[in-house]
């Protein structure tokens, strides 16, 4: 085990690197690039031997990746907003063959105006396709989390491929100190590729022709729900190993801090997530009950988790860093929908905030929390379910 | 030694059941593929007539191992599939089979870049020289004059000259074919498969429901090209330009037929004027004269 100094960007090529990634293709975009980077260095440097491919956008990056996966090998890609959205054709086209690899996306809003700072459009603009998500809230789990994907990923109760989702800058580029597992331990811990199915010369195996029943092609796609909902065992499964082997576990699908006897939660996903435990310390230093959850994973969507997660409690604010516009934000509409189906009827209110990269830190958590807590009291309900902060 | 029927593949790669239209030229060509690289073959195929002629899941009319993909991806997909099974130490032939749209139009970014990356494998484009799969529409490979469902009054523009342009990419080997040709096709796709690194061969490919003719002219059609000059079979290989065999004849332009023999076949030029066969004409000798530049 090593302790470096690392960016959260840094530690996705690190993590590529011991998950014994084959072939990597990928585009440059500000702020995933120095991925690909440290990735070419890695490799430049013989510290590692794989395939780079360096292709002229990111709908051929996804696709490089699809053939090399295809063909049998674990591949690795990154990218963050307009250049996700230009592969957007592609991320279809990997879950749908059920063909797992792993990319890495850096949020960062979309465009126009140009602007690289993050908020989570692009990455919730996924979450309807058939890849796992995660969504990372220090370095040291963006470093973890990429390397158990490859696990998840290829598990034949899966068979799908994930994303890694980290913010722009706020971890993407920013050192905090990482412990780096040894070589010894991420291949004790990984084991060899498994994928449903390998393309090769001399067997006439063709994927993706037309379908003579449409019953059929009705199963494949449902294959793909059925498949992200065995994913939540897996997911948890395999953060239990992660933490016998490294000391690290973070408690699955969801994390819980200060729950236990907290009034109110805020739940909410990403980096972000740090700024809500001190807000919580700080509103229970004035006597106001709060807990974080944290949804590490938006999919497959933890409802079992979440459930348990905020049953009891007097009220939940749910902050998002995107919208569906026209509807509400993406956690919020998973995490209510699935609280109404199970029958629990407490107030829960959307915020949705950092949207463009507009910065908030604890203090704003703090003022949101105390003025959730006076409308929960004064009205025994909520007087709006979405309301945008600032 | 010259190649012959014998040295080639017994093996079927096209099989009863396929789902091609009467006449179809793909499936011509798909059998000289097989006949070709035989078992080393693994196709990759984007949005177009073959995405249907394959037939329907979960048997299939081609016994190639074959991937489907999205239309601007195919060269990317094979560019990752080489990658690997060089990785791998697996000796495949990656191949692209992909329309005048899947190269020359939506797929051209992603194949000039597989191209200027030289990466191991052989784009063949399969030249109907219209969107025939979504019912003939325009490309930038239909000829200018020509009917399509989006040009109801001719094409106004030439087709691309796409050989010429990926022989700018430096490649090691282009070349073009025809599937009147089968032995030159053959010849040429066997010495691709053995050249490392970026392939490219341009099949002309003459469609009977396209162009507006009767479903068993389709071989006539296209060796009709080649006596009019208006297709033009060549390799560029190492920077070299050299005329094939069997377009040899028609460097010399009086032993072409007059391409009106070629145009007058096919419905999709029934309006054509006589002012934009002048300028065929015109077209077919100033290529005829560059080509014959490049070959001295």
């Amino acid at each position: 085990m090593a302790r470096l100094t690392l960016t959260g960007n840094h530690c996705v090529a690190h993590a590529v690197k011991l998950a014994r990634v084959k072939v990597v293709s990928a585009y440059p975009i500000t702020p995933q690039t120095t991925i690909v980077e440290k990735i070419s260095e890695l490799v430049d440097s013989g510290s590692t031997n794989m395939k780079i491919i360096r292709v002229e956008s990111e709908h051929s990056a996804l696709a490089a990746v699809y053939g090399a996966a295809t063909a049998g090998l674990r591949a690795f890609t990154a990218t963050s907003s307009h250049g996700l959205l230009y592969m957007h054709e592609m991320v279809w086209w990997v879950a749908q063959a059920r063909i797992p690899a792993v990319m890495a996306i850096v949020t960062r809003t979309i465009g126009p105006p140009w602007n690289i700072w993050t908020d989570h459009h692009d990455v919730m603009g996924q979450r309807d396709i058939g890849w796992i998500i995660t969504m990372a809230e220090s370095n040291q789990e963006v470093l973890d989390e990429t390397i158990k994907l490859f696990k998840i990923t290829e598990d034949p109760e899966v068979f799908l491929p994930g994303i890694i989702g980290l913010d722009a800058f706020i971890l993407s580029h920013t050192v905090e100190p990482v412990e780096v597992p040894d070589q010894e331990i991420v291949d004790s811990f990984l084991p060899e590729r498994r994928q449903p199915y390998v393309i090769k010369s001399g067997e006439a195996l063709v994927m993706g022709n037309v379908p003579s029943d449409l019953l059929v092609n009705f199963r494949m796609r449902e294959g793909v729900h059925r498949g992200l909902r065995n994913a939540e065992k897996v997911i948890e499964r395999v953060d239990l190993e992660w933490g016998k082997l490294t000391g690290r576990h973070y408690g699955g699908l969801v994390e819980c801090y200060r729950c236990e006897d907290a009034d109110y939660l805020f739940a909410g996903a990403g980096a972000w997530v740090g700024d809500m435990r001190i807000a919580v310390d700080k509103l229970r230093d004035i006597g106001l009950r709060f807990g974080v959850l944290k949804i590490r994973y938006i999919r497959p969507f933890p409802y079992s988790r979440v459930f348990e997660a905020v049953r009891g409690r007097k009220g939940v604010l749910v902050f998002d860093r995107s919208i569906s516009a026209g509807s509400a934000g993406p956690i919020f509409l998973d995490l209510t929908t699935h609280l109404y189906s199970s029958g629990l009827r407490i107030p829960v209110k959307n915020v949705v905030t950092g949207l463009a990269g507009f910065d908030i830190g604890y203090e704003d958590f703090v003022k949101i929390g105390k003025s959730f807590v006076n409308e929960v009291s004064e009205s025994g309900w909520i007087t709006s379910f979405l309301d945008f902060y600032p | 030694m010259p190649l012959t029927i014998r040295d080639l593949a017994k093996e079927k790669y096209v099989l009863p059941g396929h789902a091609a239209c009467p006449g179809c030229p793909e499936t011509i060509g798909l059998r000289y593929v097989g006949m070709a690289l035989g078992r080393k073959a693994i196709l990759v195929i984007p949005a177009g007539c073959t995405s249907i002629i394959q037939g329907l899941m979960p048997g299939s009319g081609l016994a190639f191992p074959i991937i489907n993909v999205a239309f601007a991806s195919a060269d990317a997909v094979a560019s990752g599939v080489a990658a690997a099974k060089e990785v791998l130490g697996e000796d495949s032939v990656v191949t692209v089979w992909a329309g005048d749209g899947a190269t020359a139009d939506i797929g051209f970014a992603t194949l000039s870049g597989a191209a200027e990356r030289n990466e191991n494998i052989i784009h063949i484009c399969v030249d109907n020289e219209a969107y025939m799969n979504t019912g003939i529409q325009r490309s930038s490979l239909t000829p200018i004059g020509a009917w399509t469902t989006t040009t109801w009054k001719g094409k106004t523009e030439p087709k691309k000259n796409m050989p010429l342009i990926m022989a700018s990419h430096g490649v090691p080997y282009v070349a073009t074919a025809s599937i009147a040709y089968p032995m030159d096709f053959i010849e040429k796709l066997k010495k691709a498969a053995s050249i490392r690194g970026f392939k490219y061969i341009h099949l002309h490919a003459p469609c009977p429901v396209g162009w507006r003719f009767d479903p068993s002219e389709t071989v006539e059609m296209a060796r009709l090209a080649i006596e009019t000059g208006i297709w033009v079979l060549m390799e560029v290989e190492g920077g070299r330009t050299t005329i094939s065999p069997p377009s040899r004849p028609y460097a010399d332009k009086s032993r072409r037929k007059p391409v009106i023999e070629y145009l007058k076949r096919q419905g999709r030029f029934r309006e054509l004027s006589d002012e934009l066969v002048r300028e065929l004409e015109r077209e077919i000798d100033e290529y005829w004269k560059l080509l014959l530049k490049l070959s001295s």
